[in-house]
């Protein structure tokens, strides 16, 4: 409640029009039918069973709508919520953020215009742990490589991964070509690309 | 007699095998327990016969069902009774062997009454001393006791009844002369020390008896195990459930109201002008965040969402994941198993990645595991230094008990030198297909 009424606030301050806000899962996928918004932006947990309905919900709305944009937020990340989100639709316009992130205001705007333009972004929190992993296929990746595809994960574009790792944003289209290649990734549209290196990311 | 002397005899039975036993006290508590065994038995018998007798002719008009049920609750007052006289005979301690009933209230006290076999071994008893054994505490006691007495009387009957002539000895005998008589009362004291030993191997029997019957330590014992057990079980149940409660009231509640103070203090820094006041509401940011992200360890170490929502399986890689050092997780779980099963088993591979990090000085750690045979099969190795011991304080003793309340096993083996093994082994079905 107090979280939805703040994030209400929050987002017509920034000039974004919310269309409905909903207390259950039932009501999040009849308000979807109803107003077909932009973007959809849920918690994890939510009533009745307060396990991981919204979750739950967001998978199920983005089977009937690849299409829709999905922004899912959590109290503690984990990588199994984050996969689920992804496998659902073809894993383009969903977001995966800890609830903490609404407090870094404007990020959290800059997430949700990226997702709702159909971009992809994973929380730091959770790529974090998946760094200290050193298992397969990411064995195959070298440090540098593994850094970039961390930030691809959260989101950022090639511009945003060149100026973060001061290099050259050819060499990071470089990076990412190799990082497909050792993923064994099919040749397909760049974006699509990139999500499926996410999806090995998460899944290693 | 003090307790606090241990060379003090503690029943009849060992006080009759020292020296001192005529002089003592003990052949007078025989007396007293024979002589209130016969008054308390004739009163039982009157008791429990016209208790009977009106609650069968009363029953016809339903107001002498009750008066059955007392006659039948009739052991639990004489054995209460029979205890407390067992005391002057046998010291050790007479266990109280009734249940508390679950619930206050007399008719719960009624249900778990009838439903103990301690009360209709009770009853049992009561009509056995009503019926029979207080006659014989009557007969011993007339017995032993007035023989001697009287062939000690003897001199005393000669001087009185027989005019200093004659005195008849149990009458059939007849002595005449006094050197006799004081012959046949030197004879009667012997025997009245005789008679003291079969008052008291009287009243040990019949002590012995009492304490098999009403106050043995055996009996309910079995079904005692069974309903401690059980509730060994619920505890470990409401353990679980509260933990659960605790994690789900900070989530919805301080979690959420701490979400939202962030979210406050990022725009008001929006609109702050630079100068100390931005700086300030930009410390009192950080310090929300830091709350946050120290409140989400809490919760998660309470009771980790993913185990609820995902299963043991994803709970595992999740801890792992978090671990210092690499993990590799190799556990096949084709379903979820029961949530108590879940709780238990995560929270030892916890406790275990935890020693590692911890203790071992490991490079690596391993965990395995599957489903096979109706059990659950987990094992963490690690190889580090190894000397673990599960006694010496670690948080492995209280995991091994609440492994032990699902009827499972948890060894570890960690020579010195290592490498260490923890394995746990925990009977379960799988409750459903994963999701």
């Amino acid at each position: 409640m107090l979280l939805r009424d703040g994030l209400i606030g929050l987002l017509t301050r920034y000039g974004h029009e919310v269309v409905a806000a909903v207390g259950d899962a039932e009501a999040l996928v009849a308000a979807v039918d109803e107003h077909g918004p932009d973007i959809v932006v849920t918690d994890v947990r939510m009533p009745p069973g307060f396990q991981d309905e919204g979750l739950h919900a967001a998978v199920r709305l983005r089977e009937t709508r690849p299409t829709l944009p999905v922004l899912v937020l959590s109290q503690y990340v984990q990588r199994r919520y984050a996969a689920d989100l992804l496998d659902s639709g073809d894993g383009t316009g969903v977001g995966y953020l800890l609830k903490d992130r609404v407090g870094q205001v404007e990020q959290f705007v800059d997430a949700l215009i990226e997702v709702a333009d159909g971009g992809t972004v994973v929380d730091p929190e959770v790529v974090r742990q998946l760094l200290r992993r050193r298992r397969d296929p990411l064995e195959r990746l070298t440090p540098r490589e593994r850094e970039v595809l961390a930030l691809i994960a959260e989101g950022r574009s090639n511009g945003a991964i060149a100026r973060e790792l001061v290099v050259s944003e050819a060499a990071v289209g470089k990076h990412i070509s190799g990082i497909l290649t050792k993923l064994d990734l099919p040749p397909a549209d760049e974006t699509h690309r990139r999500v499926l290196a996410v999806l090995a990311f998460l899944r290693a | 007699m003090h307790p606090a002397i241990p060379a003090q005899p503690r029943t009849v039975w060992q006080a009759m095998t020292r020296p001192g036993y005529l002089l003592s006290a003990w052949p007078w508590r025989s007396i007293g327990y024979l002589v209130t065994g016969a008054v308390t038995g004739a009163a039982a018998l009157v008791a429990i016969v016209t208790l009977a007798a009106a609650g069968g002719i009363l029953a016809v008009v339903l107001v002498g069902l009750p008066l059955l049920v007392g006659t039948v609750l009739a052991g639990l007052p004489v054995a209460r009774v029979e205890r407390f006289r067992l005391r002057l005979v046998d010291l050790e301690p007479v266990p109280e062997q009734h249940r508390v009933p679950a619930e206050p209230g007399l008719w719960a006290w009624l249900v778990t009454r009838l439903r103990e076999r301690t009360t209709w071994r009770e009853l049992g008893y009561a009509l056995l001393f009503a019926g029979l054994l207080w006659p014989v505490d009557v007969l011993v006691l007339t017995v032993a006791l007035l023989l001697p007495v009287s062939v000690t009387a003897t001199p005393l009957l000669m001087a009185t009844v027989g005019d200093g002539h004659e005195a008849k000895v149990l009458k059939q005998w007849t002595v005449t002369s006094w050197p006799a008589a004081f012959g046949v009362a030197v004879l009667g004291l012997v025997l009245l020390g005789l008679c003291a030993y079969v008052l008291g191997v009287a009243a040990g029997a019949r002590a012995a008896l009492t304490r098999l019957l009403v106050a043995s330590r055996e009996g309910d014992l079995g079904a005692r195990v069974v309903e401690l057990a059980r509730s060994r079980v619920r505890l470990v149940d409401a353990f679980e459930a509260e933990r659960r409660r605790i994690e789900r009231d900070l989530h919805d509640g301080a979690q959420q109201r701490l979400v939202a103070l962030t979210m406050s203090l990022g725009l008001a820094r929006l609109d702050a002008p630079p100068g100390p006041l931005a700086d300030q509401l930009a410390k009192a940011h950080d310090e929300a965040g830091k709350a946050l992200a120290e409140l989400r360890e809490l919760i998660h170490g309470i009771h980790p969402q993913v185990l609820a929502d995902y299963g043991l399986q994803a709970a595992v890689a999740d801890a792992a994941d978090r671990c210092v050092i690499p993990v590799d997780v190799d556990l096949e779980l084709p379903g979820r198993l029961p949530q108590a099963v879940e709780a238990a088993a995560y929270f030892v591979v916890c406790e275990a990645l935890a020693n590692v990090d911890k203790h071992s000085a490991a490079g690596r750690a391993e965990v395995g595991g599957g489903h096979r045979d109706g059990r659950l099969f987990l094992e963490i190795r690690d190889d580090g230094r190894g000397g673990a011991d599960a006694g010496s304080g670690s948080g492995l003793t209280g995991l091994a008990d609440r492994v032990s309340v699902l009827d499972g096993r948890l060894s570890l083996s960690s020579p010195p030198g290592g490498p260490t093994l923890l394995r746990v082994e925990i009977p379960c079905q799988l409750t459903e297909p994963c999701v």
